[in-house]
């Protein structure tokens, strides 16, 4: 055995270990005590979502620069079989009216705090420059897919439209209503950080697997944000805004399932 | 600090000497460790029941996954049977794994039942809630842990020695008839406690990589860990095998606790004092 001690004589009463470890394990416990386990109210998530933020600067300082590349796939790595989830066909009527026209009638609206708003076509989006990318999808639900991806650079239409200095966020507001509700809050949107925004991988895709996007996947436009989880890729995409807060739209959360509890940061 | 040999008898009582076992460091430790370990577990069948199944590689293969937990439903879509499916071979599991009773006390299609995960109802959003809050503890934990164990030298004591290796069989026969060592003997983890709780140090870090593998932010920065875990799937697999490794470690090692002085252990892991019974062997 070695010199040191695995085992020291006992001493005096240890009234100051017997402290710390109340308050070490009370600590962790705190959330556990603070509120019944099951109900998971408010209390609860209040604590609990602390561990977002303390992700979300631990990922920023410690992942590299905000350009690290998500990786890439050769053409052989792409699935068989890509999972659709959410909306995977619209009722929406004005929706149905877009599809039933082969999507002619539709504008991508580019608006909020920018300097040029903008109206575009998919023609118009598809003589921008194109980026292709093969990369994996991962759903919150913990399954992956490789899908091939082509699509108009956030960033030139950004750029095209001109951001103005106020603008700290993109929102994206969506043809689908993924839940009924009273309010109109079941109406998908989704909102982006700027750094985000204009990373290279970041695309308004109007491709998929070589072909057009079809319904199931968001047609005619959805987002790829390659380093987040996928519902931060929003589907069926009708308005960009540049906002500078997300607490007045919608549930105030910055996002149709921000809204029901998960992270903005959806980078885990 | 003494060194062992010279571990003095604090006080003589008549059931043996009392000594110092456990550092406070330790202590503290192994407490904050075991509350972070059980919420992860359970928020972790939380998450795992939103797509209960387990493949390999990269990406997710629906159709044949190694490991499922599903039900089997009747004409009107009513969950009627669990099935456990490993390697293709489907075990009824009804009740359990699968499907198993709500809180109305009809069958629910669901993995891990109720009573396991965290929050009991199925709610992903508040699962991972819980999951990253307590991971954040757990690591945060663990760092203090590893450098005391480097700078303590703590893990010198968790390093099993040749001779150890060679006394495995030995302590094997010994454990079988729950004989105990006592006496100086027991100062010493011996050689299965030594493998044991150095798996246990090893397995964590290892289910904490393979757990930041599934983050995609995480891949984007390290796509080395893609490489190590063969995937994201496989890591999301390898995260689950090593919690299912834990959960047996936890089991065994409950089970020892009651087995060799439920009082002593928990007052040695609390007070950090251990009772020293002389003489018997």
């Amino acid at each position: 055995m070695s010199g040191e001690p695995l085992i020291r004589p006992a001493q005096a009463p240890l009234t100051r270990r017997k402290l710390l470890i109340g308050l070490g394990v009370g600590a962790a416990a705190a959330p556990l005590s603070a509120c019944s386990f099951d109900t998971g109210g408010p209390t609860a998530l209040n604590i609990l979502e602390k561990a977002e933020a303390l992700t979300k600067a631990a990922q920023r300082a410690f992942l590299g620069p905000a350009t690290a590349m998500a990786p890439e796939f050769p053409p052989g790595a792409i699935s068989a079989y890509f999972k659709p989830n959410g909306s995977v066909d619209p009722e929406d009527p004005e929706y149905v009216a877009l599809r039933q026209g082969g999507f002619k009638d539709w504008k991508l609206e580019v608006g909020g705090l920018v300097e040029r708003p903008m109206k575009l076509s998919l023609a118009d989006l598809r003589a921008l420059p194109s980026r292709s990318q093969i990369t994996r999808h991962d759903c919150v639900e913990g399954w992956s897919c490789i899908g091939q991806w082509k699509g108009a650079p956030l960033s030139s239409v950004l750029s095209a439209a001109g951001l103005k200095p106020q603008a700290r966020y993109i929102a994206f507001f969506c043809a689908d209503t993924l839940e009924e509700t009273l309010d109109n809050t079941g109406r998908y949107y989704e909102t982006i950080g700027l750094i985000d925004a204009f990373h290279p991988q970041t695309i308004l895709a109007y491709e998929m697997n070589y072909a057009p996007l079809k319904v199931g996947h968001g047609a005619p436009l959805r987002l790829r944000v390659e380093r987040q989880l996928g519902y931060k890729m929003a589907k069926y995409i009708m308005r960009i805004e540049a906002i500078d807060d997300f607490a007045k739209i919608s549930r105030g959360r910055g996002g149709f399932w921000e809204d029901r509890g998960y992270e903005w940061y959806a980078g885990i | 600090m003494t060194s062992l040999s010279s571990a003095l008898p604090a006080r003589v009582a008549p059931e043996g000497r009392l000594v110092a076992r456990h550092s406070a460091v330790v202590r503290v430790c192994h407490w904050v460790n075991a509350v972070s370990f059980v919420v992860l577990l359970m928020s972790g069948m939380q998450i795992f029941n939103a797509s209960p199944l387990l493949t390999w590689a990269q990406t997710t293969n629906f159709e044949r996954p190694f490991f499922s937990l599903s039900a089997r439903h009747d004409d009107d879509g009513n969950a009627t049977a669990g099935l456990t499916t490993i390697f293709g071979h489907s075990f009824n599991t009804t009740g359990v794994f699968g499907a198993s009773r709500g809180d109305d006390g009809s069958l629910e299609e669901r993995g891990f039942p109720s009573w396991a995960t965290l929050p009991s109802y199925q709610d992903l959003a508040m699962g991972r809630r819980w999951h990253f809050f307590f991971a954040w503890i757990l690591v945060l934990n663990g760092l203090v842990y590893f450098a005391n164990l480097i700078l303590s030298r703590h893990i010198r004591e968790l390093w099993p020695s040749l001779a150890d290796l060679k006394a495995i069989p030995h302590a094997i026969v010994e454990h079988v008839r729950l004989r105990f060592p006592s006496g100086d003997e027991a100062l010493h983890y011996n050689v299965l406690q030594k493998l044991a709780y150095l798996s246990v140090v090893i397995a964590f870090p290892l289910l904490i990589l393979a757990g930041l593998t599934m983050s995609p932010a995480v891949d984007a920065a390290f796509p080395w860990l893609l490489t190590l875990f063969h995937g994201r799937q496989a890591a999301r697999s390898v995260h689950f095998l090593l919690a299912a490794y834990l959960v047996l470690f936890l089991i065994v090692h409950l089970v020892m606790v009651v087995l060799s002085g439920p009082i002593n252990n928990m007052r040695s892991m609390i007070t950090g004092r251990y009772r020293i019974k002389e003489g018997q062997r």
